[in-house]
């Protein structure tokens, strides 16, 4: 008898609050946005009121650094969550392989559009370039349109979008974008331009060629759900350290360092090699979007030019050592040269380019 | 027994991966033969684009991003 009861008593999970998310799932989204925009917009307040119970001097440089730390980073963590969760969701409908089916067979020019393009959508990890590279190239995808994904997809991404546009600005952000989805473009463009096939590593060409028929999966919104959550764990996971790390950093910089110092070092009127310095520079630092903006925002803070300080974050996610020597393994040196070459250059006429217009 | 392979070229994914099929089989005491693939050329071979990619028993199951534990479950116990 008490056995029944007791079994009466128990929650069926199945029916719970926690099973919401996949019996409701678009119920479940509009609960978390609206208690989202509610904690975010109370954000400045619980700040300041934080800031102001601090046993520091409160018009001195601490406090500044502090202020600026206690308000930033959970306001670019909340951004990059909500971020990383709606593009978790998106990225569930474009796969590689429905990617790779899209690109077979273009051609030249609106191929290398459409790559870069995919590249911002289609999920990407610096470790899974390689084979990523090698499927493409064997469904047909012509080599620069390859490239264009290959440079677009690392550089363009939410992450680093997210953090421009909460650090920085949207003017700042939207001209990321387009200028890295057009280094993306020629660049494949010239790449695709220089017939380079030869240079892939032998026994990559030589692989069967693969038919880039995909069948896509039948996937529940509740599904896209568990993938943004996915999401959220895996980037959100990985970087919310870097991002506070970063935060600090700029915090620091905020508070102690003196209001044009980076002027003259990366300032409009510094001389012309200000711009190739800070991509050379950028190259052998291996870092992701999430710690280098933070730095970015305070290098602009104090002086720095923004076609310098762009030309440096570029340089940074989209030229790393480290994935040079992963794709080692697949192209031939010549071709990777003309790869770093010919991403060098834009990035570097970009920067110009900005210092001379802005 | 299962022959489960886990393609990856040495990702923080891919030996998590690996370790929770490894307890998981452990736990639901299946006996399995793991493998891990870490030629990139092999991995290439196989088809998967995004690591870590799952085969069992040669058939593609999973590919890119860490497979959760009820797929894992799924894999397993399936006869």
């Amino acid at each position: 008898m008490s056995n029944t009861i007791g079994q009466n008593i128990k929650l069926n999970p199945e029916h719970g609050l926690l099973d919401l998310p996949n019996r409701r799932p678009l119920l479940f989204l509009l609960l978390v946005a609206v208690a989202w925009v509610l904690i975010y917009a109370q954000l400045p307040a619980v700040a300041a009121y934080l800031t102001a119970l601090l046993p520091v001097n409160q018009s001195g440089h601490l406090a500044d650094s502090l202020r600026f730390l206690i308000f930033e980073a959970p306001k670019v963590l909340m951004l990059l969550t909500a971020v990383v969760m709606v593009m978790g969701m998106i990225n569930s409908w474009f796969t590689p392989e429905r990617t790779r089916a899209m690109l077979a067979g273009k051609h030249e020019g609106v191929g290398n559009v459409m790559a870069a393009m995919l590249g911002i959508v289609t999920p990407f990890c610096s470790c899974s370039a390689v084979p990523l590279f090698i499927g493409f190239v064997q469904a047909g995808v012509p080599l620069g349109v390859t490239f264009s994904f290959l440079i677009a997809a690392p550089m363009v991404n939410e992450v680093a979008l997210t953090l421009l546009f909460a650090l920085v600005g949207w003017k700042v952000a939207l001209l990321y974008l387009a200028l890295g989805l057009s280094i993306a473009i020629v660049s494949g463009w010239v790449i695709g331009r220089l017939h380079m096939e030869a240079y892939l590593e032998d026994w990559v060409r030589d692989m069967a060629k693969v038919n880039p028929d995909f069948k896509p999966e039948k996937l529940t919104m509740a599904d896209r759900l568990q993938a943004g959550f996915q999401a959220v764990r895996d980037i959100v996971g990985r970087v919310w350290l870097y991002v506070v790390a970063g935060v600090a950093i700029g915090a620091g910089i905020h508070g102690y360092v003196p209001q044009d110092f980076m002027a003259g070092l990366m300032g409009r009127d510094a001389s012309w090699w200000s711009v190739p310095a800070a991509i050379l520079i950028g190259v052998p630092m291996y870092s992701n979007a999430a710690g280098i903006i933070p730095v970015v925002e305070a290098l602009l803070a104090k002086g720095a030019a923004l076609g310098t300080v762009l030309a440096f974050m570029m340089s940074v996610i989209a030229l790393s050592f480290p994935e040079m020597v992963i794709l080692r393994k697949v192209l031939k040196p010549r071709l990777i040269a003309t790869f770093v070459g010919v991403v060098f250059s834009g990035i570097l006429l970009v920067g110009l380019v900005f210092n001379a217009v802005l | 027994m299962k022959h489960i392979q886990v393609l990856g070229t040495g990702c923080a994914s891919c030996k998590t991966t690996v370790e929770m099929i490894r307890k998981m089989a452990d736990e639901l005491a299946v006996e399995i033969q793991l493998e891990k693939v870490e030629d990139i050329a092999d991995i290439a071979a196989a088809g998967v684009m995004s690591t870590p990619g799952v085969i069992v028993d040669g058939k593609i199951v999973h590919a890119g991003g860490m497979p959760s534990r009820s797929a894992v479950h799924g894999w397993l116990s399936a006869q």
